[in-house]
C-alpha cells in the first residue's frame, strides 16, 4: 500500500445534498497532488473529512500506511491551511506558530527556536510581534502555513489556501510554495478550484464535478487528454461545438468534420477543442479534409504576440481560434479560412454521459440554438 | 492510477449512513455537543420554563372561571386597562424619539455625540427602584420643580403623568439600541442616491430608510411595550397606588400575592406572560436572533 | 444678480439642511435630558442635602450594612451562574442546530418581558405552601422561599438574557474556522475552548457581566415578593429604600438610591470601556 495518501469510497451527505459520492484515489508521498473544481464539488468536505473535521458517512482514509477513518483531528495530527487564514486574532504572528507546540507542553526554549526557524522560512522574522490584523493577505496567508508546518505534520492539507487573495499575490504565493515543497518535501493535498494554480503546483490532478471524480492524472493528462466533457471545458478554455454522429463521424452542418469512432449513429455530440489548438490556413479547393472546416473571419483582435480569430462556420456555429501572429498575418477580416480541428475531443451530449451544459449555456439543444457566439467553456 | 473513472463505477448508489464505518468512528457520537446542548436545555428549562409553567398553570388551573374570579378583585380590571394603556402610549412616544435619538446618533457627529449614545444607556443600568425615587426627589411634593409644577395643576406624583414618565425612562434604551444597529448597517449610498435623485432629507427618511427600519422600530416598541407591562421598580413608588386610578397590574399582583390570594394573582401573571410571550415571539420574528436585546453599539 | 436670484425665495439648501441638523440635534438631547439627565440631578441634590451626618447614620445602620452585603452576595453568586452557564447556551444557540433551536432563543428573551412580579409569584407557587416543590424542600430541611435560595433564583432569572446575547452573536460572528485550525493543531477541546474560544469572546463576556450586575444588583419586585423582607436577614439594599419609603425615612431613601446608582453608572463607565476594547478588536 502506499505511503502517501489513500482514500477509498468516501460518501458524505449533508441532510439531502450529497456532497462527495465514492471517491477513491492516491496521492503520492511527498508530492503535491490537487483536488480541482468548481465551488460545490465536493473538494473541500474530501479534505475535510480527511482531516477528521468532517465525518465520513461511509469509506476509508489511510495515510502513511495507517488507517485514519477512526481518529480525532488532534490524533491524526495533519497540518491544515483554511481558506481564509484562521489565525488566531488575539495572538502574534508568533504565538499563532507556537500554538501546536504550546498545547503539546513542549519546553519554552525548543518552542522558540522552531518558531524562530520557522518565521525564518517564511520570511516573516521581523514580524514576530504583530497581530493578524496588522499584516497583508499574503502574509496572513504565510503565518497560516508556518502554524500548520510547526508540529512537523506528515501531511498538510490546503483548503483553497490562496482563494481570498488578488491575482499578483497569488502568483506570488504560488512560486513560493512550490519551492518550498521542493525544499520540505512534505506531502500535500491541495484544493482549488483555480486549474491554473493545480497545473503548476501538483504533480497529480484529481478533478471532481458534483460530489465525484470525473479524472485523475498527470497535469499533462487532464490539459490534453480529457476523460470527460466536464474535464475538457473546465481545465483550459475550449471552444464547444455541436454537431451529430453519421457513420462514424461528427457532422458540423454538412461538413463531416470529425473522427468520432465508438459514438452511436445519429447520436448528439459535443466537440471541445482549445483556442490555440485551432490551425488556421488559406481557403483550399476542397476544405473537407480529415478536421478540417472551411470558416469565414469575422473578426481578428490582436493580443499582442497571438490574436484572436472569431470564426463563424457554414452552419453558423462560432469559433474562437488563438494563432500566434506571424503565423496568420494574411488572414483579414472576411477572408475565407480552413479551421483546422484535429485535435478537438469529441463527446455523446446524451446518454448516460450526459454532462448539463457547461457553464449552463446549454443543454444539448439544436447545435444552432448557440450559434449567435463562440461557446467557450471556460476563458 | 491515472485511468479516468469508469462510467459504471459512477452510477449513484443508495447511501447507508454509517454502514462502511469502523466500530471506532461510530462510537465518538458528538458527546460534548450533546451534553452541552443538554446543559444549556436544562439551564433554561429549570430556571425559565417551569416557574413560567407554574404561572400559567394556577392562572388557568381553574379555567375560565378564575380569570373570571381574577376580574372580579377589586381594581383587576381597571388595573390591567390602565397598564395597556400606559404601556401603549410609551410604546408609541419612544417609537418616535427613539427612533430620532437613534438617527442622531449614527448620521451626525456632534460634540456631545458620545455622551448623549452613554446617557441613553443608563437606564438600563439603574435600578428601577433607584428611577422611582430620583423622579420622586425631581417631581415630589417637597421638590422646587415638583411644588412650581403643582401650583399650576400639574401632578406627576401619584398620578398617571409619573408612571409613564417613570415608564419612558425604563424602555428608552430599548427602541434606540434595537433601531441604531440597523441604522448603521443601511448603506449611505442608498440614502446618497436619493438625494442626487432631488429627494429631500424628509423623503430620503420615509421612502428609503424607514422601509429598512420598520422592523427595528416595531420590533424595539413592542420590546418597550413588553417592559413597560411588567415594570414593577419604577412605577411603585411613583405611582402612589391608587385603587382604581393609579394602581397597575404588576403591583396589584405583588398586593395580591402578599394578601394570600395567589390564584388572582396567578391568573392576572398569567395574562401578562401571554402577553410577554406572544410579543416576544413576534419580536424573534422580526429581528431574529441576530441583534441582541442589548446589543453594543 | 443670478446669485442673488438662486437664493432669495427660500432658505438656501446648506441653511436648510443645518437648521433641521440643529433641530433633530436638539430634540435628541433634550428628550435624553429631561427624562434620564435630569432625575440624576434631582437626586443628587436630594441626597446630598441632608448633610454627612445623614450620610453617616445610612452606613452605621447595621441593617443598612447587611442590605448592601447581601446585595453583594445574590449579585455575584448571579454574575456567575448566569456567566458560565449563559456561555454554554450561547454556544448552543450559535453553534448548534436542532429542533425547536428558535423556541429556546425565545426562552431566552422572556425573561426581558416578563414582569419581575410574576416570576416573583412563580417562586411562591414553586416553593410556597402547597407548592410543587414545597413538599421535597422542607423535608430536607432547607428554607427556600423567604430565605436566600429563593431570592437567588429569581435574580438569576431576571439576569438570563444579558450574557447570552452579548456572546451569542459574537460566536455567530467569529465562526468555527480558528476552533478547527486549533483542532487540526491538536489542542483539546478545553484548551481550544480557553485558549481560542474564550479570549476571543472576552470582552462581550464581561460586557454582559457587567449588565447582569447592574440588573441583579437593583432587583426589586421579584426579590421583594419571595424575601418576605425580614430586616437584617432577607432585606436587600432596594428593599431597604422600600422600607425607607414605607416608613417616610426620606432621606435615608435617597441616599441608598444614590449610592446604588453611582454603582450602576459605575458600572456603565466599566460596559462602556468594555465596548470600545471590543470594538476595537473587531476592527470596526
Amino acid at each position: 500500500m502506499s505511503e502517501g495518501i489513500v482514500v477509498e469510497g468516501l460518501w458524505k451527505r449533508f441532510g439531502s445534498f450529497e456532497a462527495v459520492c465514492d471517491v477513491s484515489f492516491e496521492a503520492e508521498d511527498g508530492k503535491i497532488t490537487a483536488l480541482l473544481g468548481p465551488s460545490g464539488s465536493g473538494k473541500s468536505t474530501v479534505l475535510r473529512m480527511i482531516a477528521g473535521l468532517e465525518r465520513p458517512d461511509r469509506g476509508r482514509i489511510w495515510v502513511g500506511g495507517e488507517e485514519q477513518t477512526g481518529k480525532t483531528v488532534q490524533e491524526r495530527r495533519f497540518g491544515f491551511v483554511f481558506q481564509h487564514y484562521a489565525l488566531f486574532r488575539h495572538m502574534t504572528v508568533r504565538q499563532n506558530v507556537a500554538f501546536a507546540l504550546a498545547v503539546r507542553k513542549q519546553p519554552k526554549p525548543a518552542q522558540r527556536a522552531r518558531v524562530d526557524e520557522l518565521l525564518e522560512l517564511v520570511g516573516l522574522a521581523p514580524f514576530a510581534g504583530r497581530y493578524p490584523d496588522q499584516l497583508s493577505g499574503g502574509q496572513r496567508q504565510r503565518v497560516a502555513l508556518a502554524r500548520a508546518l510547526a508540529p512537523q505534520p506528515r501531511l498538510l492539507l490546503l483548503d483553497e489556501p490562496f482563494g481570498a487573495l488578488d491575482a499578483r499575490v497569488r502568483q506570488e504565493l504560488r512560486r513560493w510554495l512550490d519551492g518550498l515543497h521542493r525544499e520540505l518535501g512534505v506531502t500535500s493535498l491541495l484544493v482549488t478550484h483555480d486549474q491554473e494554480e493545480a497545473l503548476e503546483l501538483a504533480n497529480e490532478v484529481v478533478v471532481m464535478h458534483r460530489g465525484r471524480i470525473e479524472q485523475i492524472g498527470t497535469t499533462d493528462e487532464i490539459y490534453n487528454r480529457p476523460a470527460t466533457p466536464f474535464v475538457a471545458g473546465f481545465v483550459g478554455s475550449a471552444n464547444v461545438l455541436h454537431g451529430r454522429v453519421s457513420k462514424g463521424r461528427m457532422w458540423i452542418g454538412d461538413a463531416a468534420a470529425l473522427a468520432a469512432a465508438g459514438i452511436g449513429e445519429g447520436r448528439r455530440v459535443r466537440a471541445y477543442v482549445r483556442p490555440h489548438d485551432v490551425d488556421l490556413s488559406a481557403a483550399a479547393e476542397d476544405p473537407a479534409g480529415d478536421g478540417a472546416l472551411s470558416a469565414a473571419v469575422e473578426r481578428v483582435t490582436d493580443m499582442g504576440w497571438t490574436s484572436k480569430v472569431l470564426l463563424r462556420l457554414p452552419d453558423g456555429q462560432s469559433l474562437v481560434a488563438q494563432v500566434p501572429n506571424e503565423r496568420i498575418d494574411w488572414v483579414r477580416d472576411g477572408a475565407r479560412v480552413v479551421a483546422d480541428l484535429r485535435k478537438a475531443k469529441v463527446f455523446p451530449t446524451d446518454g448516460p454521459d450526459r454532462v448539463d451544459g457547461v457553464d449552463g449555456t446549454d443543454g444539448g439543444g439544436p447545435p444552432d440554438a448557440a450559434a449567435d457566439g463562440p461557446v467557450l467553456a471556460r476563458v | 492510477m491515472s485511468a479516468p473513472t469508469l462510467e459504471t463505477e459512477r452510477a449513484p448508489r443508495p447511501v447507508d449512513p454509517g454502514a462502511a464505518l469502523p466500530a471506532r468512528a461510530r462510537s465518538r457520537a458528538p458527546w460534548g455537543r450533546l451534553g452541552l446542548r443538554a446543559v444549556a436545555l436544562l439551564y433554561l428549562g429549570v430556571m425559565v420554563a417551569l416557574p413560567l409553567a407554574a404561572v400559567v398553570a394556577k392562572g388557568f388551573g381553574g379555567g375560565a372561571a378564575s380569570l373570571r374570579e381574577a376580574f372580579s378583585e377589586l381594581g383587576a380590571r381597571q388595573a390591567l386597562v390602565l397598564t395597556i394603556e400606559m404601556a401603549a402610549v410609551v410604546a408609541v412616544i419612544n417609537a418616535v424619539f427613539g427612533t430620532i435619538t437613534a438617527y442622531v446618533l449614527t448620521r451626525y457627529r456632534f460634540a456631545g455625540r458620545r455622551a448623549l449614545a452613554t446617557v441613553v444607556d443608563i437606564p438600563f443600568a439603574i435600578p428601577t427602584l433607584v428611577t422611582g425615587v430620583m423622579l420622586v426627589a425631581l417631581y415630589g411634593p417637597h421638590s422646587p420643580i415638583g411644588g412650581f409644577l403643582a401650583r399650576h395643576g400639574v401632578h406627576v406624583i401619584f398620578a398617571r403623568l409619573g408612571i409613564l414618565v417613570a415608564l419612558l425612562f425604563v424602555t428608552l434604551p430599548l427602541v434606540v439600541r434595537t433601531v441604531q444597529p440597523v441604522m448603521q448597517e443601511l448603506d449611505l449610498g442608498e440614502e446618497e442616491a436619493a438625494h442626487v435623485l432631488g429627494a429631500g432629507r424628509w423623503t430620503t427618511f420615509r421612502r428609503v430608510m424607514l422601509p429598512h427600519l420598520r422592523s427595528g422600530i416595531v420590533a424595539g416598541s413592542l420590546l418597550a411595550f413588553a417592559r413597560a407591562l411588567g415594570e414593577f421598580g419604577a412605577v411603585v413608588i411613583v405611582s402612589g397606588n391608587i385603587l382604581n386610578k393609579t394602581l397597575t397590574a404588576p403591583v396589584l399582583i405583588a398586593q395580591l400575592i402578599t394578601g394570600f390570594k395567589p390564584e388572582a394573582a396567578a391568573a392576572i401573571g398569567t395574562i401578562l406572560f401571554g402577553l410577554a410571550f406572544v410579543l416576544v415571539l413576534v419580536v424573534e420574528r422580526l429581528v431574529g436572533h441576530r441583534e441582541p436585546a442589548v446589543p453594543a453599539s | 444678480m443670478s446669485a442673488r436670484e438662486v437664493s432669495t425665495p427660500r432658505l438656501s439648501a446648506g441653511a436648510r439642511r443645518r437648521l433641521v441638523h440643529a433641530g433633530l440635534i436638539t430634540t435628541a438631547l433634550a428628550y435624553v435630558g429631561l427624562l434620564v439627565v435630569a432625575p440624576l440631578v434631582g437626586i443628587a441634590i436630594a441626597a446630598l442635602k441632608p448633610g454627612w451626618s445623614a450620610w453617616r447614620a445610612v452606613f452605621a445602620d447595621p441593617f443598612a450594612r447587611h442590605a448592601y452585603l447581601l446585595t453583594g452576595i445574590i449579585t455575584l453568586e448571579t454574575v456567575v451562574v448566569t456567566a458560565v452557564l449563559g456561555v454554554a447556551v450561547a454556544l448552543v444557540l450559535a453553534r448548534d442546530r436542532f429542533h425547536g433551536r428558535a423556541i429556546v432563543s425565545a426562552f431566552v428573551d422572556l425573561p426581558l418581558a416578563v414582569s419581575p412580579v410574576v416570576v416573583g409569584l412563580a417562586a411562591v407557587l414553586l416553593f410556597g405552601t402547597g407548592g410543587w416543590f414545597e413538599a421535597w424542600f422542607s423535608a430536607r430541611g432547607v428554607q427556600v422561599l423567604y430565605a436566600l435560595p429563593s431570592m437567588l433564583l429569581v435574580t438569576i432569572f431576571i439576569s438570563i438574557p444579558f450574557v447570552i446575547r452579548e456572546v451569542a452573536p459574537l460566536l455567530q460572528e467569529l465562526g468555527t474556522q480558528e476552533e478547527e485550525a486549533a483542532r487540526t493543531l491538536g489542542a483539546s477541546w478545553p484548551q481550544t475552548f480557553f485558549r481560542v474560544t474564550l479570549p476571543n469572546i472576552r470582552w462581550g463576556l464581561l460586557y454582559g457581566m457587567a449588565l447582569t450586575t447592574a440588573r441583579a444588583l437593583g432587583e426589586v419586585g421579584a426579590v421583594l415578593i419571595v424575601s418576605g423582607t425580614i430586616a437584617g436577614q432577607t432585606e436587600t439594599a432596594t428593599l431597604y429604600i422600600l422600607r425607607a419609603y414605607d416608613e417616610g425615612h426620606d432621606a435615608t431613601m435617597y441616599i441608598v438610591a444614590l449610592t446604588l446608582a453611582l454603582v450602576s453608572i459605575a458600572l456603565l463607565a466599566g460596559i462602556e470601556v468594555f465596548k470600545r476594547r471590543e470594538e476595537k478588536e473587531l476592527g470596526t
